[in-house]
């Protein structure tokens, strides 16, 4: 499970009001390198929760790779961006899709309930009594 | 990439070894699966570059085939955890990235900008929402076994979508699809691209022919703009 994955998936188990953002617990990872596309990107930011992806690379134990705040779209967006190690665009682009979740859990906000991720798929079924 | 080298690359997959029948589980064969995605490509701008949700995405037929034609995040679901690992197995057989959710379609919550207060919207900035998922592609159950599977999927697929869902259902059910696509699931529009063979494979005991032709067509199904 990817972190744009982690992104748009919310909790439906009874009791929940919003069921998100889940909160990531992650005990195994790995990174795998994908060509960045910044004009997906472009298209993607304005519709990711910048808070949630920040607590999930938090979670990993990455509290530098993204700021608090959201950077100003000049300068994730500005001409050459994507060629400069480091630079916003490719911070974004590397925890969106660079990094797989492979064993840990995503727990409800709302309930706690803990929704298990094993060899990278996240259970996100729900008993009959939680429906 | 070529249709043919898509076909090719979409035959070679390992598919459900021990169909579950109360799921409706038959894989999309390769002549099919490759003309829905090629033609969701080629015609609409569907797939290439686009984050692409595959629903009861099974072993992962329409899920690889949309990383194939180079999706820039593909997640398949499914209600089967057997299936999903068979899915993973295919992509990585092909080095492709997919993600993967275990769950019951009519049960997902992925976020969708209907279930978030206006006013929360206006504010992009602190709460900065929106339809992550451009593509719906799926080969639902046509609801066979379990009675309302097949509208289950379409109106799920038409509440995570942006842009379009591409689904196939039996031609003998084309006016119902229809009515429920536009009135009950909120779609602008839904159109009938083309009709198919479908071969449901032998994977039944109660079918007594080797293989069974059935006519399905290949549906596109627009969103109302979300919002
Ligand atoms: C007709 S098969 C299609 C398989 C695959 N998409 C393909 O194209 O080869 C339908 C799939 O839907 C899955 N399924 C059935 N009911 C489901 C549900 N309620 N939620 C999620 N998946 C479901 C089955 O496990 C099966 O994999």
């Amino acid at each position: 499970m990817r972190l744009l994955t982690h992104n748009m998936l919310a909790s439906n188990v009874r009791g929940a009001t919003t069921g998100y953002p889940l909160t990531l617990e992650a005990t195994k990872w790995c990174t795998k390198e994908v060509e960045l596309n910044a004009d997906f990107i472009r298209g993607l930011l304005p519709k990711i929760d910048w808070r949630a992806l920040v607590d999930a690379t938090r979670a990993l134990g990455l509290p530098e790779l993204l700021p608090e705040e959201q950077p100003p779209e000049e300068e994730i967006f500005a001409e050459g961006a994507a060629d400069v190690e480091g630079s916003a665009i490719r911070r974004i682009h590397h925890a969106l899709l660079e990094v797989h979740v492979q064993e840990g859990s995503l727990v409800c906000p709302d309930t706690s309930r803990c929704f298990p991720i094993n060899k990278g798929i996240p259970n996100m079924m729900l008993h009959e009594d939680e429906v | 990439m070529k249709l043919k080298q898509l076909e090719g690359l979409l035959g070679g997959l390992t598919q459900f070894p021990n169909p579950k029948v109360e799921l409706e589980q038959y894989p999309t064969g390769p002549h099919i699966a490759s003309r829905m995605l090629y033609t969701a490509e080629n015609s609409f701008d569907d797939i290439t570059g686009k984050v692409v949700a595959d629903f009861g995405c099974g072993c992962g037929t329409l899920a690889v085939g949309s990383a194939l034609l180079e999706a820039e995040h593909v997640l398949g679901i499914d209600i089967d955890p057997q299936s999903l690992e068979l899915a993973q197995e295919n992509a990585a057989d092909l080095e492709l990235d997919i993600d993967l959710v275990w769950s019951d379609i009519k049960n997902l919550n992925l976020k969708v900008s209907q279930s978030i207060p206006q006013h929360l919207l206006l504010n992009r900035k602190q709460f900065s929402a929106g339809v992550h998922v451009d593509t719906v592609v799926m080969n639902p159950p046509f609801g066979t076994r379990r009675n309302g599977a097949d509208m289950e999927f379409l109106s799920m697929g038409l509440k995570v979508a942006s842009q379009a869902v591409y689904s196939l259902h039996k031609t003998s059910t084309r006016e119902h699809i229809k009515k429920m696509a536009l009135r009950g699931c909120n779609a602008r529009s839904a159109e009938v691209l083309c009709e198919l063979r479908y071969g449901l494979p032998q994977t039944y005991k109660f079918h007594k022919k080797k293989e069974v032709d059935i006519a399905v067509d290949l549906w596109r199904f627009v969103p109302k703009a979300q919002q």
